[in-house]
């Protein structure tokens, strides 16, 4: 990685969290469980950190360590959609 | 293939956004879930067409079990669970990201460069302190742990050392280079230590800002792994979960008038008021829930405060059911929901969607607070603190400056309580010995039923 890399990186670590701080300053504090439970499926994006080790590994150990981390992120993402669905499914409006 | 792969990145990180947005309105609210879904979905098929990955065998069945895990930890927790549930999933999400980041140090750590191994510390310190961190708070949701902060003398001070021993180590790994396994070893350890010193001291009733805390730590560790390994996605995805959980956080913090650091290690909990000697000659009215049903006879406007309480009792249905009795007897019934109300950010909310309460009937505090005074009775389900008038009228309680629901203006309160004993934040509340107030002690569950039964038999 170049310096020029990690300036870029930076950068869209920046705009990202800015843009992300605007957009949930404007989510309805009625909605704060589902949007938390859906930025925590959405973390579980290590599950891509986990597959690229498990898939490009050769040593046993590693294998393992990353197939771990594989089952702990899709418990996290599976779980996490599955249940934000759940959740904004039970809001309703009156008749 | 390369160029591929980032253009469906650039997708997913496009439908992660939209996700965010589509959240903000319940209209909206399911679309966005499922862009969420298709975003992560899309960035697992691309990371699988990168030409290093060889071995599927091993990757199949990590996803198939934790789909099966995963799958029934959703669809059958109940709604009450949610809090733990939430705290559970910050553990797994954040345990990979931790290690992740240590097979990384152990496979190339000697060929990192400086800055690579900076944010490789941070990633796996982030990421092992969210995972004790969270199973800690998820052992006291469940209350598989007393729920109570558990403090010990000079806590602080233990914390701050792991904490600044650990960084201290880091900056060491760091300016050394090169691979020192017992070293980072050690790093890893005392994350996990650290994570459990940071919420054992801390109670069931800042919850809500710890598991929105852990949630931005949780984010911000998958970005510091995207900066490790130079994939945009990763930190993007990250950057927008760690404002989401430093927004939530904040705003919790706010809505108890507490500082980030007061939350921390402030400890608040142990604030064992002695009873005000001034308070003895106060009387505390009570009634069954069987006279207290006569005052619904009169009765128009009608605001029920839910709290914590609701959700043990598993009292929402109940609840429910009496909104329905009183809305058929032309009495307006609305719900007030105090921003920390529960175990996390919106927990009231859920619970009463649950048991099928229309979301329009739920009223934050900013609006419904100036509506108390034509309000005929108030009904105090479960809540305590949020309530005291304290918080507005005496500067010597710990509670003071905390935003609270104006229950004390109504014309008539009814609370439901077990007993007599004190809030969770250990402080009595003056609201009791108002003369409006008339306590119905017992089960939430129960009372409300009772109280179901009498109104409709009157």
């Amino acid at each position: 990685m170049t310096l020029n890399d990690w300036i870029t990186n930076l950068y869209i670590f920046v705009l990202a969290s800015f843009l992300g701080l605007e957009l949930i300053r404007n989510v309805s504090r009625l909605l704060h469980t589902p949007l938390m439970s859906l930025t925590n499926a959405i973390s579980s994006i290590s599950l891509v950190g986990s597959l690229a080790l498990t898939g490009e590994g050769d040593k046993t150990w590693v294998i393992v360590l990353g197939t771990i981390a594989i089952i702990a992120s899709s418990i996290n993402a599976v779980g996490g959609f599955l249940i934000t669905d759940r959740i904004l499914k039970m809001f309703r409006k009156s008749k | 293939m390369e160029n591929i792969i980032q253009f469906v990145y650039i997708a997913s990180a496009s439908l992660f956004i939209l996700s965010l947005k589509w959240m903000s309105e319940i209209k909206t609210s399911r679309w966005g879930n499922w862009a969420g879904t298709a975003g992560m979905a899309l960035a697992i098929l691309a990371t699988l067409l990168k030409p290093e990955i060889h071995g599927y065998l091993w990757i199949a069945i990590g996803i198939v079990i934790g789909a099966s895990i995963g799958t029934p930890m959703a669809m059958l927790m109940p709604m009450t669970a949610v809090p733990q549930r939430t705290a559970l999933s910050h553990a797994f999400g954040a345990l990979a990201a931790g290690i992740v980041g240590s097979a990384e140090y152990f496979l190339h750590g000697s060929n990192l460069s400086m800055p690579q191994l900076i944010v490789l510390c941070i990633e796996v310190l982030l990421g092992f302190l969210t995972f004790t961190g969270s199973l800690l708070a998820f052992g006291k949701l469940q209350e598989i742990i007393p729920t109570r902060p558990i403090l010990y003398p000079g806590r602080n001070l233990v914390s701050l050392s792991v904490f600044a021993f650990s960084l201290f180590l880091i900056a060491y790994l760091v300016i050394k280079g090169g691979s020192h396994p017992f070293l980072f070893s050690s790093i890893v350890c005392l994350s996990l230590l650290f994570g459990i010193l940071l919420v054992l001291p801390i109670g069931g009733a800042d919850m809500p800002t710890v598991i929105s805390i852990l949630n931005a730590y949780a984010g911000l560790s998958s970005s510091f792994m995207g900066f490790l390994l130079n994939n945009k996605l990763l930190i993007i995805a990250g950057a927008l979960d760690g404002s989401s959980g430093l927004i939530l956080s904040i705003q919790m913090c706010k809505a108890m008038n507490r500082s980030f650091t007061n939350v921390l290690f402030g400890g608040v909990g142990q604030v064992l008021e002695v009873a005000d000697p001034s308070r003895d000659g106060k009387i505390v009215k009570s009634l069954s829930p069987k006279e207290a049903s006569i005052l619904f006879e009169a009765a128009k406007k009608v605001v029920v405060v839910p709290g914590y309480g609701m959700a043990a009792a598993q009292a929402q249905h109940v609840v429910k059911e009496l909104t329905d009795v009183l809305e058929n007897r032309n009495i307006e019934v609305k719900f007030a929901i105090h921003p920390v109300a529960g175990r996390m950010p919106g927990h009231m909310n859920v619970l009463l969607a649950e048991a099928d309460v229309p979301y329009d009937k739920l009223v934050e505090m900013e609006e419904i607070n100036p509506l108390f005074p034509e309000t005929d009775i108030v009904l105090v389900v479960g809540a305590n603190d949020i309530t005291n008038p304290a918080a507005r009228k005496n500067p010597g309680s710990p509670l003071y400056g905390m935003p609270i629901l104006d229950v004390d203006k109504a014309k008539q309160i009814l609370f439901i309580k077990r007993s007599m004993s004190t809030g969770f934040a250990g402080i009595d509340n003056d609201l009791f010995y108002s003369p409006k107030t008339i306590m119905l002690f017992g089960d939430a569950k129960k009372v409300l039923n009772e109280l179901l039964i009498s109104i409709n038999s009157n």
